[in-house]
């Protein structure tokens, strides 16, 4: 069968039902463990902690920390939603690996869509839970809030957790392909993405050569903007129509991977072999 | 229903690299007809597992085709899959959560109307009820597989595909799944494979049995026949003849092979 027709056919019959399901699989597992509850809001906040402060010694010492108030505290908050996007995709994915799920999952009628869907819900909820907290907490801490930033926020939130569910995608097959050895690039694959992502600095910072892998990426964009809306007051509809192109690649990339990875563990015999 | 729940023909699977392939199934073609238990039978790495995954759809066969409830599992497995279902104590459910939460997430993705009653009555008939609410990794083996089994009757399936649904029970509890498993087909008719080592087992509950030896087919029949032609007592006798490689094996692996012996 052509891969072409492989990936059709996984990507067809699409049930809300089961996407619900497995957001209860997932759901169960969270709430039944509130220390995983404390661990996602534990990293954003300290993180907004210690940036906060730095923020706040910078800003007098500083003048370009001066003039755009919380850019280091609203640079950590969204690189926490980048990080938490992605952790939130391959997490849920590794619950299954580590419980050697696959086998009886595959064998439901529940597509490869099905499951990303849901992979995504519950990326989307884990990331709320994490950063939500922080972002509300820096604003009796600091007296800044992320929220200023209006209507924005909420376009840099939907491109981060976008490249996050990208990257997401991206992990998992490998993870497939490889085992459970590739499982550390769950915790660190977005990080090697932060320099280039001129998350505390501007793009302008890096050599010129690396300022076009920087703006190859959503995330650099949405960083530009941000800094944009703090410094000058100005929406840069520009590098957010960047993010958004940028990121209907990555996820088109992210999704053919994930099913071509899929597919050749249907082949390799991989579903039922999962775990450690 | 179909004539036949399965049918495969030149069933083939081949792992590793194209120029050095082990070949875990060699060109097998069988039919199980609806209504029926039919068994595999066979050693370690005779193919078993490998085979029921081809039928489930887990893994793609290297060659031939596979059609199962008149579908071809290549191709169209998801108009068949909620109609059969799959148990194996070497896929385990998720441990940390409850035994409700499980069945109630696969009721879920079977699409049940009535999940928590379903859930409530099946734990009635495998005597689960009051292990419910407890964490799915807690349970004893025994009671692992009870709730392996309940997952597989969720969706009331016309096929049921077993993986050796009585391994590392004691006997008590083994002929109780076994009983049950009896009763079920009965009541509805379902079609039942089942891989097996337990030759009373499969002398018990298999109308068919077909014996795998190194990926291929090198016998099939009724139990009853089987022990005839092979001039023994019991199935672990013409196991151990076939293992032996003493038992004939000439047309054995022609799917009307298994039809004249019904």
């Amino acid at each position: 069968m052509p891969p072409s027709e492989a990936l059709g056919m996984e990507l067809s019959g699409f049930s809300p039902r089961r996407v619900g399901a497995m957001v209860l699989r997932y759901w169960y597992l969270l709430r039944g463990s509130w220390p995983r509850i404390l661990e996602l809001a534990y990293w954003p906040t300290l993180q907004m902690i210690l940036w906060g402060y730095i923020n706040q010694f910078m800003a007098g010492n500083s003048s370009w920390v001066a003039q755009g108030a919380g850019v280091l505290v609203s640079g950590v908050l969204l690189w926490d939603v980048l990080l938490r996007g992605q952790l939130g995709v391959s997490v849920s994915f590794l619950e299954e690996m580590w419980s050697r799920n696959l086998g009886h999952l595959f064998v439901t009628p529940l597509r490869p869509g099905e499951w990303v869907a849901s992979l995504m819900v519950m990326s989307l909820l884990r990331t709320l839970i994490g950063v939500a907290p922080a972002a509300l907490l820096a604003i009796p801490l600091f007296g800044y809030s992320v929220f200023d930033l209006g209507l924005p926020l909420a376009l840099f939130f939907v491109n981060l957790i976008l490249m996050g569910w990208a990257i997401g995608l991206v992990i998992i097959a490998l993870i497939l392909r490889h085992g459970m050895g590739a499982e550390g690039l769950a915790w660190i694959a977005v990080f090697t993405l932060a320099p280039v992502s001129a998350v505390y600095y501007p793009v302008s910072v890096l050599p010129g050569w690396l300022q076009w892998v920087a703006l190859s990426l959503p995330s650099t964009h949405v960083f530009e903007g941000m800094r944009a809306v703090l410094f000058d007051g100005a929406v840069r509809w520009d590098h957010l129509a960047w993010a958004f192109g940028l990121n209907g690649l990555f996820m088109a990339a992210g999704v053919t991977i994930f099913l071509r990875a899929l597919h050749r563990a249907r082949v390799r015999g991989a579903l039922l072999q999962t775990g450690e | 229903m179909n004539q036949y729940a399965i049918k495969a023909e030149g069933l083939t699977k081949r792992f590793g690299s194209p120029t050095n392939p082990v070949v875990a199934v060699d060109a097998i073609s069988f039919a199980v007809p609806g209504g029926s238990v039919t068994g595999l039978l066979g050693g370690n790495g005779a193919g078993k597992t490998t085979t029921i995954s081809m039928l489930l759809g887990l893994l793609l066969p290297s060659e031939g085709r596979i059609e199962v409830l008149g579908a071809d599992m290549v191709r169209q497995r998801h108009r068949v899959l909620p109609r059969m279902n799959f148990s194996s104590p070497y896929v385990e459910l998720p441990h940390r959560l409850t035994v409700r939460e499980n069945l109630t997430v696969y009721g879920h993705l079977y699409g049940l109307s009535g999940v928590a009653a379903r859930v409530r009555e099946l734990a009635a008939h495998l005597e689960l009820t009051r292990f419910l609410d407890r964490p799915s990794g807690g349970l004893s083996a025994g009671q692992k597989t009870r709730v392996a089994l309940a997952k597989a009757l969720l969706n009331r399936p016309e096929l049921l595909l077993l993986d050796e649904p009585t391994a590392s029970l004691d006997p008590d509890t083994a002929d109780w799944i076994r009983t049950y498993l009896e009763e079920y087909r009965r009541e509805t008719g379902a079609t039942i494979l089942l891989a097996s080592h337990n030759m009373l087992e499969v002398e018990r509950l298999c109308d068919t049995v077909l014996m795998m030896r190194q990926g291929r087919i090198v016998d099939r029949g009724a139990p009853v026949a089987l022990l005839a032609r092979y001039g023994r007592g019991s199935l672990e006798e013409v196991f151990l003849d076939i293992a032996r490689a003493r038992g004939t094996a000439s047309g054995a692996d022609k799917p009307e092979a298994a039809d004249a012996a019904e």
